[in-house]
């Protein structure tokens, strides 16, 4: 009987714990999301060549979108296999469409 | 006890329950009617078109009316009759297959099926007003966006409609089949027809939303004044044809992935041994799923795609024959050394192999690119592509359909019945669409309404329209069958075939809560390991319970009756703006009642344990 509410005690301590880290990194990410957003729109308005501009905005773009997913609609956690091949297949041809439409009609 | 009730009832009350019903099995039996119904208006314009073929210059039917009845035949075959029959079988088996009680969106089920039977009735509505569209199935763009009338009008509207239930209908499946499958059912262990199910899926999940955004763009092209696929005002035409492909292109693995499935469940239970090669199979039928994405540029290399882009596709076109050749040589191997009844289902199976086969080297030859440039647009098409859809889709709705029936309703379908069918129709099939493949050959474009009598096609084409009669014999003969069968036919225990799979350890009928206790899943074909160990039904993996099911609605046939209405104002908008008026009632029909949907709570019921003990709901 102590020793099962041992364990209990120290599961609640390893929740604890996980809980605490996994706030620590939505902290973070939220923090390194509102830098990017700072970045991008100082990028725009200093009025840099578009050809290097673009491309940097879409890197952080995307790396947004990962934070958003990974971090706070907690992709990273187990039981997500089935959600995230459904998410990466509906890109994939959404990707695909796209790249279609810009290299075979656009081109 | 409750049979006597069920006799007793009037007929308004048994139509309350099926329009209300959210039921898998009362849906399957739904859209097993609304497609059987879509099948048969379908196979009248094939017998039309056939007869206005039988000899040179004919005049049975006129030049437009002719345009429009093979876009209708196209149209209505694809989407309003195949794709209705297979969510007949898939609703009628999944859930029992899985060990579950029903789908994982009840109420979604019920408005998928009424979305696609008042979308394929918006459709049809209009050949009684004003013409029906002609575009071709494909509707490809300028010829769809300048047709004159509201034909096409009536296509765009009405596939939205019926591809909205599609699409739902394709997202209840995947939820259910992630979600609920019995304790100890791994995806491992899942049998083939739930697997294609899932896989078909995610395929429409994935396919069906290019459909809807070009619908919506021919729509605003046609009905609001854009110009997304006219040249002249900066548009595309190409653009329509790769959106229709890229969903048109799964869309026929949509349609015969089940199939496949049907026959993977068929041949294991008729030759008593396990199906070979389980796992290279599921392989086999993810690969086809994920390659059907890649490949919809095959219906565009004489568009000019240049030789880099035509050869990409082509390649990637005949790399599915390897993982469709997997499943053939697979089947054939799960006959083997088996012991083999011969039935309807399994002749409609064994039928099916050499039958698809050919589709499939027809469609290996017409992959390659710089042959294409020959066969495109010729009747060498259009004998592959029925090849593959009638000797693989309806072959399986028709094995899957001798199969299941005991399931479905209780009987087994007249043997004897069965075969004439098969017989006529597997006859018929081949007496029509294996001449094409010469007539094709001998010059004969598809889609005109006549040819000339110099042209010697008169002979290829007069053998094709015996064969359409001797199909549409076929399907005379089973739809007496199913009559027959089901006024003097006898009711069988709930496992006919001595079967392997889930569906076969319910009561017959079965009832409505399918599982009073959910089964226990020690491996693949859960039934046949029980019995081989001698027992007679499965272990149940619960103590019986309390079963909670959901309530009957009448909410999906008033939100689709809503869209119904509302399709006919934006269609008519343009000859007076009065009619948005009726737009406006018909979606304030469906905004209200999705509205009280919303706010109204509905808990579903519980059927009691002591009620069950009794033998309620069965």
């Amino acid at each position: 009987m102590s020793e099962n509410t041992n364990s209990t005690t120290t599961d609640l301590d390893y929740k604890k714990a996980k809980k605490k880290e996994e706030m620590k990194q939505q902290v973070v990410t939220f923090a390194l999301m509102i830098v990017f957003t700072i970045i991008a729109f100082t990028m725009v308005t200093a009025g840099l060549d578009k050809l290097f501009v673009i491309p940097i905005l879409i890197i952080l773009a995307v790396v947004q979108v990962g934070f958003q997913l990974y971090y706070f609609m907690h992709m990273s956690h187990k039981g997500h296999e089935m959600p995230s091949i459904m998410f990466y297949g509906g890109t994939a041809v959404a990707f695909l469409t796209v790249l279609t439409m810009l290299v075979l009609v656009w081109w | 006890m409750s049979t006597t009730i069920a006799q007793k009832r009037g007929i308004g009350s048994m139509l309350w329950d099926y329009l209300t019903t959210v039921d898998h099995k009362k849906i399957a039996v739904l859209y097993l009617l609304g497609g059987g119904f879509f099948f048969i208006i379908g196979g009248l314009e094939a017998l039309a078109i056939r007869i206005q073929l039988i000899k040179p210059a004919n005049d049975f039917v006129s030049a437009g009316f002719y345009n429009e009845l093979l876009t209708m035949h196209g149209t209505t075959m694809i989407f309003l009759a195949a794709m209705p029959l297979v969510f007949a079988l898939m609703n009628a088996v999944v859930p029992l297959q899985i060990g579950a009680r029903d789908v994982a969106f009840p109420f979604l089920n019920s408005l998928g099926f009424w979305l696609f039977l008042f979308g394929g009735l918006l459709l049809n509505a209009s050949w009684f007003l004003g013409g029906a569209p002609d575009a071709g199935w494909t509707a490809y763009a300028p010829l769809s966006t300048t047709s004159p009338g509201h034909g096409v009008d009536f296509y765009v509207l009405g596939l939205q409609i019926s591809g909205a239930g599609t699409l739902i209908a394709g997202i209840n499946f995947l939820v259910t089949i992630v979600n609920m499958r019995a304790p100890g059912m791994t995806y491992m262990r899942m049998p083939l027809f739930t697997w294609t199910t899932f896989i078909v899926s995610a395929l429409i999940l994935f396919a069906f939303p290019a459909l809807t955004v070009g619908l919506f763009l021919l729509m605003f092209d046609r009905l609001f004044g854009s110009g997304f696929f006219d040249a002249s005002m900066g548009g595309n035409s190409v653009i329509w044809e790769h959106l229709f492909w890229i969903f048109g292109h799964p869309e026929v693995y949509i349609l015969i992935l089940p199939a496949f499935g049907v026959f993977s469940e068929i041949l294991p239970t008729f030759s008593r041994k396990r199906l070979f090669g389980y796992t290279a199979m599921v392989f086999a039928t993810v690969l086809i799923g994920f390659l059907g994405f890649m490949v919809w540029a095959h219906h565009m290399f004489t568009v000019g795609l240049g030789p880099a882009a035509n050869s990409i596709f082509a390649i990637a076109t005949m790399a599915i024959a390897v993982p469709t050749g997997i499943k053939i040589f697979n089947w054939l191997f799960t006959m083997w050394g088996g012991s083999i009844r011969i039935n309807s289902a399994m002749l409609w199976t064994l039928g099916f192999i050499p039958s698809f086969t050919i589709g499939g080297m027809t469609g290996v030859m017409v992959a390659a690119a710089p042959a294409d440039y020959q066969y495109h647009d010729s009747y060498f098409i259009v004998a592959h592509f029925h090849y593959v859809i009638v000797g693989g889709v309806v072959f399986g709705i028709f094995a899957g359909l001798h199969y299941w029936w005991p399931k479905m309703f209780g009987k087994i379908l007249d043997e004897t019945l069965g075969k004439i069918t098969f017989w006529t129709f597997f006859i018929g099939f081949h007496l029509t669409f294996f001449i094409q493949h010469f007539l094709g050959l001998m010059g004969m474009p598809r889609r005109y309404w006549t040819y000339g009598a110099d042209q010697q096609l008169e002979l290829g084409n007069v053998i094709s329209t015996i064969g359409a009669f001797f199909m549409a014999i076929g399907a005379i003969v089973f739809i007496y069958n199913v009559i027959i069968t089901t006024a003097k036919g006898e009711m069988v225990s709930g496992d006919p075939w001595d079967g392997r799979t889930l569906e076969w350890a319910t009561p017959n009928p079965t009832p409505h809560y399918n599982f009073a206790q959910t089964p226990l899943v020690r491996g693949l074909d859960p039934l046949w390991i029980e019995k081989t160990e001698g027992r007679k039904g499965m272990t149940p993996a619960e103590p019986l319970g309390d079963i909670h099911m959901p309530n009957p609605s009448i909410l999906p046939f008033i939100m689709s009756l809503g869209l119904f209405i509302a399709g006919f104002g934006f269609i008519y908008q343009i000859d007076d703006p009065r009619w948005l008026i009726v737009a406006i009632v018909g979606m304030g029909i469906l905004l209200g009642a999705m509205f009280i949907r919303s706010v109204k709570d509905d808990h579903g019921h519980h059927i009691h344990k002591e009620d069950l003990e009794k033998g309620a709901g069965l």
